[in-house]
């Protein structure tokens, strides 16, 4: 069984939602679309599976519906047609509290400018998620302890975050979201904010926790060289359209289009640095 | 000239209900009033009941919490003793008083306010022209009928200082939240909270610094309604001033003056710096 699946998703934002729908299965662009109807499209049509265990990454241009995509799997965004299903259950159907309490123990997220608490500690923000589950404090500041000497930053528990550098600040935004123990992890463009130098560190430190806590990962990133470094598959996305999916060989040597084309070239050796084990060669 | 015949007069209607108003339900307003008149006399008896030199130690270790500055608790010290050579304590106990109870009633009405507007933008759309006429309105226009519902001194006069001091404090609160950091409200749904969890552990906090300045805006305005106060009965430094004007004692009326500003500087600096060192922290 698959951990996660689109079926359908779609996202129209506006009013004339049908009539926008109508226009992108004929086949129009997003630009198009919105002339015509005032709706913007975000996501058309998208299918895809997510294996267990597998590291998913999801690229494309900006606008190009990777964050909707996202976000769909814990329904901070609501899809407008289709279905999403995470190990078996259909996300859209949870009632409110139901919801509540997979997002609890089901699904964490990792944020792009990471999302912190600035008036709570590095420790008190590790163990929010647990504070949110009525977690005794003390219990949940244990297991914010535990966490944190896990991202090496058991030195820095009572700083404020604004304190740390950003670097140091994703590694709280790290332990904030495996401290639930969710099997599945989201990050939205997790590194896009750090230094190239950080940024290897980081994917190490993912890497690594992914092996250990086996962890299924969708990250979204519009960096080919993460791709190279993290993916098992990669989904390609454009103007809110399924480009193409599969691994990294399979984009390389089939690209489907002139846009999976042209993220494939960042994925060429000598510009990248590959994960051990792991090749990706020019054909 | 504008024709007479497209003229319509609302001032009958409007008498006719503050009348109505008045007959019907004026046990009902007396009743109300004497309960707001009960919380400000009790805050007016502990104000001018502690002894003057505790006063000024309390707001001189307020204005050092707030800055962890010495200079600044001597200043306000200072500041606050010079009120009392001016001989004006007992006065302005009263208008302390009057003031306090205004911005708190201002603060527990305009926090809930300034959320509901944030929440919704219809409703926020209609409030604004709601708070800009609050603020601009000309006081006596409610404040007689409001003398007619609760009679004169310190009620109405609390009335119209609330309703020219709440404006900030919603204004700032709906700022605060619909400007606190979207990903860290984002996060916490992420996480399972509830809108309420979300409101009060994640919104609220960030939105902390400028609803203290609205606050602190709160009590200055509130001060500068003290005059209009006494000129509908309550008691305190407005008083002093009124009554410097009406015998032509242009000392009587600026040494109260100068008392006023004494006040306004030493609530500004403690409240200022309290939103300074939370925003800095």
């Amino acid at each position: 069984m698959s951990a996660v699946s689109f079926e359908g998703v779609s996202k129209i934002y506006g009013a004339r939602v049908g009539e926008a729908a109508a226009l992108l299965a004929a086949g129009l662009g997003k630009a198009q679309v919105l002339e015509r109807t005032g709706c913007v499209a975000a996501l058309h049509d998208v299918s895809l599976n997510v294996a267990a265990g597998e590291f998913f990454v999801v690229m494309g241009r900006s606008g190009s519906g990777k964050s909707t995509l996202l976000r769909a799997i814990n329904r901070l965004v609501e899809p407008s047609a289709g279905r999403v299903r995470v190990g078996g259950t259909d996300v859209g159907a949870l009632s409110a509290a139901q919801l509540t309490h997979f997002r609890k123990t089901g699904v964490s997220m990792v944020f792009q400018h990471f999302g912190l608490l600035p008036h709570k500690t590095v420790l008190d923000n590790v163990a929010f998620p647990l504070i949110l589950q009525d977690v005794p404090e003390a219990a949940a500041r244990e297991r914010a302890r535990v966490w944190l000497s896990r991202v090496n930053l058991q030195d820095y528990a009572l700083a404020m975050p604004g304190a740390l550098s950003s670097g140091m600040q994703q590694r709280v935004g790290l332990a904030r979201a495996l401290i639930t123990e969710a099997p599945l992890l989201l990050m939205d463009e997790p590194f896009a904010a750090l230094d190239p130098l950080t940024r290897m560190d980081m994917q190490d430190e993912v890497l690594r926790l992914k092996a250990d806590f086996k962890k299924t990962v969708v990250m979204i990133s519009h960096d080919p060289a993460e791709a190279v470094r993290l993916a098992d598959r990669v989904a390609i996305l454009h103007e809110g359209r399924l480009a193409q999916v599969g691994t990294l060989d399979e984009l390389t040597a089939r690209p489907a289009s002139v846009d999976v084309a042209a993220f494939v070239r960042g994925f060429a050796p000598g510009v990248v640095h590959l994960r051990p084990g792991r090749s990706v060669r020019p054909r | 000239m504008f024709p007479e015949a497209y003229t319509v007069s609302f001032a009958p209607a409007v008498n006719a209900a503050i009348d109505a108003l008045v007959a019907n339900y004026g046990d009902g307003f007396r009743l109300a009033g004497r309960g707001v008149l009960a919380v400000i006399v009790a805050v007016e008896q502990v104000l001018r009941g502690l002894p003057w030199w505790l006063v000024i130690g309390l707001a001189a270790g307020a204005a050092y919490a707030a800055a962890r500055r010495p200079v600044l608790a001597f200043g306000v010290a200072a500041a606050l003793t010079l009120v009392g050579v001016l001989g004006l304590w007992d006065q302005a106990m009263q208008t302390l008083a009057l003031m306090l109870v205004a911005t708190a009633a201002a603060a527990l009405l305009g926090v809930p306010l300034g959320v509901a507007l944030a929440r919704s933008d219809r409703a926020s759309l209609i409030a604004r022209p709601v708070l800009d006429a609050m603020q601009t309105l000309p006081s006596f226009v409610y404040l007689v009928p409001a003398m007619m519902l609760f009679g004169l001194g310190k009620v109405p006069a609390l009335l119209a200082t609330v309703i020219y001091a709440l404006p900030p404090v919603a204004r700032l609160t709906e700022l605060g939240v619909r400007t606190a950091d979207p990903e860290a409200v984002e996060a916490a749904a992420a996480f399972g909270a509830t809108p309420r969890q979300t409101l009060w552990q994640v919104e609220l906090p960030l939105a902390l610094p400028s609803i203290m300045a609205g606050i602190s805006q709160a009590t200055m305005l509130a001060l500068s309604m003290v005059v209009l106060a006494a000129m509908i009965g309550a008691r305190g430094l407005g008083e002093e001033v009124l009554l410097g004007i009406q015998r032509l004692d242009v000392g009587r009326g600026l040494t109260a003056g100068l008392a006023i500003v004494l006040l306004a500087v030493v609530l500004d600096r403690i409240t200022q710096n309290a939103v300074r060192a939370r925003a800095a922290r």
